[in-house]
């Protein structure tokens, strides 16, 4: 592990038993917050129980949905702005300012269009999230050398094929931001969603488990998310450093 | 044979001998005669013989890389005519490799499959594309770098990557667009030396485009001397060098009077895009 790694397991790891202590020796009332041991054996008995497995993959799965309907319609309407300059023009401010909007408030549209249920949450979230991939479609498209374009010229390539071979892999870097960020924004949009228009879920369950003063379980489910999106970024991390590492000249 | 028939047969050689004709080529950004139109190029004559080493030097601007472009097919001509091996150049003719000023290796792809791409597009099959990627990565010293990727080599190897992908297509004609631009001197002059070789070994035809007088001056057969935009060729000099050589060869009595002769047709051009800019 490098030192920075070292460093952070440190930082977290004293955080985590800060809370342990103030949790323990009552500075923290249990009724607010459990210790994180406490949050780790509901976690396990969650896992273990199976009480919640179905909640878990009605979050992932519409997650999934958002996800790749964010990163796939991102892409391509991102690819058509970049082959537009006049649109460009005018959405690039659009773009830029979409994030100000607070996208849930758009959630009573999205039950009348879907009704309650994952469609609305999964609109919700590729609402959030699909932003975030046209823009990193833009830089990545803008940011191809224009010499690998000639290059594509002199090797008598036809546009498919250029767009393939060398568009595609050579925006691939930034293309991943754009993964990686529709990824967090669809999680984000999924389980913020589930507390208001779902019966199903793992933010249905954290809710459901909040009004009815079960921490320990609450307190269980938000560890399960915390690692859950942990893992899912640490993956998607390490596959961004790789491809980031190629950019460096 | 009579000597009408002798003279044809001297004039069917030396068209055989011509790989490369430019005939009145000029160039016009924009639609030609009105303000906004730019008259980068031309007219050029031009003939490049099969297996020559061609350079062309000229002031900033004066469309060096817009005549390399009309070679390679990229842009056309808006008057007179581009031909390779007798053919009109219309798109990208087949037997043409450009090496570019800017680093154009994939950087998504190791050394080797760099090497490989055209080929494997190609459908060459698997042996001989190793035995032909083994042997261009050998060539240009990258053997010990072939599982690399760009981002690991250093400006002059990335370039030499980029010169391997060409020589393994085996190119009749090498274009080359100051590919020694961003080195130091020192590594130029050794990539001058690995430009040669390739240069014997090939037997292409090489048109180097540069700024660099004693590039030219050391690499060439002929340098075409560019005047200042619109460029045309205001003198050829023939540098008489053997076959074989290298960059030792700067030190050569000769070498000072034919970078000489190139400052002097080039100062006066050079002095003019600096007062016109």
């Amino acid at each position: 592990m490098t030192r920075e790694g070292w460093i952070r397991l440190v930082v977290v790891a004293a955080a985590v038993a800060a809370l342990e202590i103030a949790c323990r020796t009552g500075w923290i009332p249990t009724t607010v917050v459990i210790p994180p041991s406490a949050m780790a054996t509901s976690l396990y008995d969650i896992l273990v129980s199976g009480t919640h497995w179905g909640d878990i993959l009605v979050s992932l799965r519409s997650v999934a949905a958002a996800g790749v309907l964010a990163i796939g319609l991102g892409f391509l309407v991102g690819a058509v702005i970049h082959a537009l300059p006049p649109v460009r023009s005018a959405a690039e401010p659009l773009l830029a300012s979409y994030y100000a909007v607070p996208t849930f408030m758009f959630y009573p549209v999205f039950i009348i269009l879907f009704g309650v249920g994952s469609a609305a949450i999964v609109a919700i979230a590729v609402l959030l999230a699909i932003v975030a991939m046209i823009s990193a479609t833009l830089i990545g498209l803008d940011r191809i050398p224009r010499v690998l374009g000639k290059t594509a010229l002199i090797m008598r390539m036809g546009p498919v094929e250029r767009a393939f071979r060398i568009s595609l892999p050579a925006a691939m870097p930034y293309l991943f931001t754009g993964v990686k960020l529709a990824v967090a924004y669809a999680f984000i949009g999924v389980i913020a969603s589930e507390f208001i228009l779902s019966g199903a879920g793992m933010g249905y369950a954290i809710a459901y488990a909040y009004n009815n003063f079960n921490n320990r379980e609450m307190y269980g489910l938000m560890l399960l998310i915390v690692v859950l999106v942990t893992i899912v970024n640490t993956a998607l991390d390490a596959v961004d450093r790789r491809l980031q590492a190629r950019l460096r000249r | 044979m009579t000597v009408a028939a002798l003279a044809e047969v001297a004039d069917v050689s030396a068209v055989e001998d011509r790989h490369v004709r430019l005939a009145g080529v000029t160039r016009v950004f924009g639609r030609p005669g009105t303000p906004k139109s730019v008259h980068a190029l031309g007219p050029i004559d031009l003939d490049l013989r099969r297996g020559e080493f061609f350079s062309v030097v000229g002031p900033s601007g004066c469309g060096k890389s817009t005549l390399l472009d009309v070679l390679a097919g990229l842009s056309k001509p808006t008057e007179g005519t581009a031909e390779f091996e007798g053919r009109p150049i219309d798109g990208v003719p087949a037997g043409v490799g450009v090496v570019f000023q800017e680093d154009a290796s994939f950087p998504w792809l190791t050394v080797a499959d760099n090497v490989a791409f055209g080929l494997r597009r190609a459908g060459v099959d698997a042996a001989e594309i190793a035995r032909r990627v083994d042997y261009a990565v050998g060539f240009m010293g990258l053997k010990a770098f072939a599982g690399a990727y760009p981002a690991q080599l250093s400006g002059g190897m990335r370039q030499r990557v980029c010169i391997a992908r060409t020589l393994v297509m085996q190119p009749r004609l090498i274009l080359l667009d100051e590919p020694f631009g961003a080195l130091d001197q020192q590594t130029r002059l050794l990539m001058g030396d690995e430009l040669l070789r390739l240069w014997r070994e090939t037997s292409a035809t090489v048109l180097l485009i540069t700024h660099a007088l004693d590039e030219a001056a050391m690499l060439s057969d002929r340098v075409g001397v560019m005047s200042a935009r619109p460029g045309v060729f205001i003198d050829v000099v023939e540098t008489g060098w053997e076959v074989e050589r290298d960059s030792r060869i700067v030190s050569h009595h000769r070498f000072g009077d034919i970078t000489g002769r190139l400052w002097e047709k080039l100062r006066t051009e050079s002095l003019k895009h600096l007062r016109d800019g």
